[in-house]
């Protein structure tokens, strides 16, 4: 594999994971449990969108083919999308909505603080510009997850509920293939192992501080980095790419 | 009016510019001082219009009430040497 390509893959796959979330945050736009958490949410959203634009962009760049960041976001078929499987876990209720947040959120500012150090220019920049907004979306996360943990029985059941049924795709975060391992290398990508055992402290002490248990380890679902997915991202894409696929380059 | 039943209300003031005074942008429903700050950020803010918000529960506003208008604002409204409008404005002196 030449640097190119591993550079366009890890591009990808950091953009799709932006891409996604977007849109899948932006489902609760009029959704929301409340008008302003509906808008916290939809910026949020918003957040994503621009850095997936950003990042899609640079990967149509790495590839030199004359594509436009549009062209990636909306024509690749679902095996070509390579999120995370956490990502394009249904918003379900409030609670599975700020719990996914919670860990990508976390995550990310784990993973973004670093990226900012890569020795690709365009990556650390966007780095820089995105890690402002991560803080504020796993500010929002964690409070979140403080009040509903450690809100009504209800609220904490729910937390609860939604911390165990998301907790098999959060190993999937931390996987490292060839395309890391070449970047690595080359000072361009970000080492996980380190930002694994960090993510599981930082989660742990959210979750003790909101009294939700820390789920038991278990099996760890995996595949997104071959482009294997859940269900659910076949359904994302089909709302997501109608457009495209009725009315090819439509424009604005 | 129904009852209001999403947490408790706010008003939001923002600053667009250091040094500018503190607008009232509107209000909204928060369940603690960080919530509303945040909240406000999330609606008020969106398109670069603060650089710096307030916000203060709506149940410490002391308003006037409507029926003391009379008392309270008309006195000041037919006196015009109550205006500064008498005085030559000295030449390139803004924001007077």
């Amino acid at each position: 594999m030449t640097t190119k390509d591993a550079a366009y893959t890890y591009t990808i796959r950091l953009g799709d994971d932006a891409l996604i979330l977007g849109h899948r945050l932006s489902e609760l736009c009029s959704r929301g449990p409340i008008l302003e958490e509906d808008l916290a949410l939809t910026n949020v959203a918003l957040d994503m969108i621009g850095r997936a634009q950003a990042l899609l962009k640079y990967a149509a760049d790495i590839e030199g083919k004359g594509k436009t960041d549009d062209d990636i976001a909306y024509r690749r078929a679902e095996i070509n999308y390579y999120n995370h499987l956490l990502i394009e876990q249904p918003n379900a209720d409030f609670a599975h909505t700020i719990a996914r947040q919670l860990f990508v959120s976390v995550f990310e500012f784990l993973f973004y603080t670093e990226l900012e150090k890569s020795r690709d220019e365009t990556l650390a920049a966007i780095a820089s510009k995105t890690i402002k907004e991560i803080k504020y979306h796993m500010q929002h996360a964690i409070d979140w997850t403080l009040r509903l943990g450690d809100g009504t029985s209800e609220s904490h059941n729910r937390m609860q509920t939604a911390v165990n049924d998301l907790w098999m795709y959060t190993g999937e975060l931390f996987e490292m293939d060839e395309v890391d391992a070449q970047l690595m290398r080359d000072g361009i990508a970000v080492d996980l192992i380190p930002i694994k055992a960090q993510w599981h402290n930082d989660i742990k002490t959210v979750l003790s501080k909101a009294t939700l248990l820390i789920p038991e380890d278990t099996y760890m679902q995996t595949g997104s980095k071959k482009g294997i997915h859940t269900e659910n991202l076949g359904h994302i894409l089909s709302e997501m790419q109608y457009l495209q696929r009725a009315y090819p380059d439509a424009v604005w | 009016m129904a009852t209001d039943t999403q947490l408790d209300l706010w008003e939001v003031f923002i600053q667009s510019k250091s040094g500018l005074p503190y607008i009232h942008a509107g209000s909204i429903h928060a369940s603690d001082n960080k919530m509303a700050i945040q909240n406000a950020r999330d609606i008020y803010t969106r398109r670069g219009e603060g650089t710096s918000i307030w916000v203060l529960p709506s149940k410490h506003i002391v308003a006037s009430n409507p029926d003391d208008n009379d008392m309270l604002f008309d006195p000041s409204n037919d006196k015009v040497y109550r205006h500064p409008t008498f005085y030559v404005m000295p030449e390139g002196a803004k924001n007077i």
